[in-house]
């Protein structure tokens, strides 16, 4: 099981009180790109407010944290830490902080 | 009895207010989509129920909302907006080429007679259209393909696509109008384009008189005579007579012909608004007085409607989408302004009063007129 948090917009958008789990199914180790896919395919409202729609690119304001890191500059496809495949520590999908 | 309803979108939400036929009471319904920016609110003329909303923020990009009771409950639809083919460049505020980007949507105009049919005019200017209710949309791309499209600019807001017009008579004519390249027409529903710019003229262009680049900021048009079209300019209210090809200034006795919004009465073809403001640098009314000027005679012979409105120490704006005519007579008139009021007027602009003071900053209204 993998746990998300999204940011208060998202949530709302989304429909959801609060974190957002999915079940990746035969995944050795959950990714950006895999967790986002899931992400996107449980909750279709949220596609293209995370990352552009047609290249996949996160959006500029979008950050992704986990573990007191921030992971928005790792490679989309590099494998999540292990605190986030176990569900342990929550996938952070993250505002930037910005516009004051 | 006949209601307004009017949809007013805002830069933390939007809101819906609603009177009776009298217009002296409101109830303000809202915010709705609280936190992200509404650009813009319209409602089908074919089926009065069926809204498009446009809902975006710099963090989480574009959604498009749609209702189908009235505003009571929505539903988001499809928000990919891909640029047909590769898009390539237009001119950028220093001068020199920048790729197509997508940014948001600015404004929806449903078909006239068809509720799943929207136009959406966007940033960085494209015009798309669904035909599903918003669940697909589709690039009219031959107005962003036009030969001068390397030659547009953005104007202080962007690259937008704000004004589409569409002939009552003949749908397959439309107008639209992009800030700052100018006013563009279709003959043959989208397919081909022409600039309809001449008799425009801009002092912040090297070639005053150039076929585009342009900042135009509204058209308005009165669907008994879709010949005879409006334009607020940049600086400059502007007339024509024959569908663009040709258009004359009617500022007159303005106290400023910069300005925004323009709208055309619904009873009297020949009645416009226009809201001054001071000057593109300041963005305040002058004088600090918040009017709107009317001219009964299309254009020129302006008198000030002021009886309402603050004319002492205001520093608000009146942007482009945000005023709106009802189909009563006589004519309602709607404005919102940045400092958060929406004022109505139930007499054609004669008197006028705030329906709410403390909105946030309002992108748009939109007035229906309902059974």
């Amino acid at each position: 099981m993998i746990r998300v948090a999204l940011p208060q917009h998202l949530r709302t958008l989304a429909g959801v009180d609060h974190e957002v789990t999915l079940e990746l199914d035969g995944q050795a180790r959950p990714t950006q790109r895999s967790v986002l896919d899931a992400l996107e395919a449980s909750y279709p409202v949220l596609c293209g407010t995370i990352r552009n729609q047609r290249t996949g690119e996160r959006r500029d304001f979008i950050r992704f944290f986990a573990c007191g890191r921030d992971l928005s500059l790792e490679p989309a496809d590099d494998p999540l830490p292990d605190e986030v495949a176990s569900g342990d520590a929550a996938f952070r999908v993250v505002g930037a902080m910005a516009g004051g | 009895m006949s209601k307004v309803r009017l949809l007013v979108g805002t830069r933390k939400g939007a809101f819906v207010l609603t009177s009776k036929g009298s217009r002296e009471e409101w109830d303000v319904d809202g915010p709705l989509f609280t936190g992200w920016e509404i650009y813009h609110v319209n409602a089908s003329p074919a089926d009065p129920d069926r809204l498009y909303a446009s809902q975006s923020s710099g963090w989480f990009g574009q959604i498009m909302q749609r209702s189908d009771d009235g505003g009571k409950t929505w539903e988001a639809v499809g928000n990919e907006f891909a640029y047909d083919g590769v898009p390539g460049t237009h001119q950028w505020y220093d001068g020199t080429q920048h790729p197509w980007e997508f940014a948001r949507v600015w404004h929806l105009e449903p078909s006239p007679s068809d509720p799943d049919t929207v136009y959406a005019g966007v940033e960085d200017a494209a015009l798309f259209r669904s035909t599903d209710g918003g669940k697909n949309w589709e690039e009219l791309s031959g107005l962003r393909e036009h030969k001068t499209g390397e030659q547009w600019q953005p104007g202080a807001g962007g690259l937008c696509l704000h004004t589409i017009l569409i002939d009552p008579e003949k749908p397959e004519r439309m107008v639209v109008a992009i800030s700052a390249a100018g006013a563009f027409r279709t003959d043959d529903g989208g397919e081909t384009w022409q600039p309809i710019n001449r008799g425009l003229r801009s002092q912040e262009l090297p070639d005053e008189d150039r076929e585009v680049g342009h900042c135009v900021h509204r058209i308005a048009m009165h669907p008994s005579n879709p010949e005879r079209l409006f334009m607020q300019k940049h600086w400059d209210v502007m007339r024509s007579d024959d569908g663009g090809e040709q258009w004359y200034e009617v500022s007159d006795n303005l106290p400023s012909d910069f300005g925004f919004p323009i709208a055309v009465n619904a009873n009297e073809p020949e009645t416009i608004y226009v809201v001054p403001i001071k000057s593109d640098s300041e963005h305040v009314p002058p004088d600090a007085k918040l009017r709107v000027y009317r001219s009964k005679t299309g254009g020129n012979e302006w008198e000030a409607l002021t009886d309402g409105l603050p004319q002492s120490h205001c520093y608000v704006n009146v942007l482009r989408d945000a005023m709106a005519v009802d189909g009563l007579d006589p004519c309602g008139v709607y404005f919102g302004t940045t400092g958060g009021q929406v004022y109505a007027s139930p007499d054609a602009g004669d008197s006028w009063s705030p329906i709410v003071r403390d909105l946030p900053a309002v992108l748009s209204v939109e007035a229906q007129t309902l059974p």
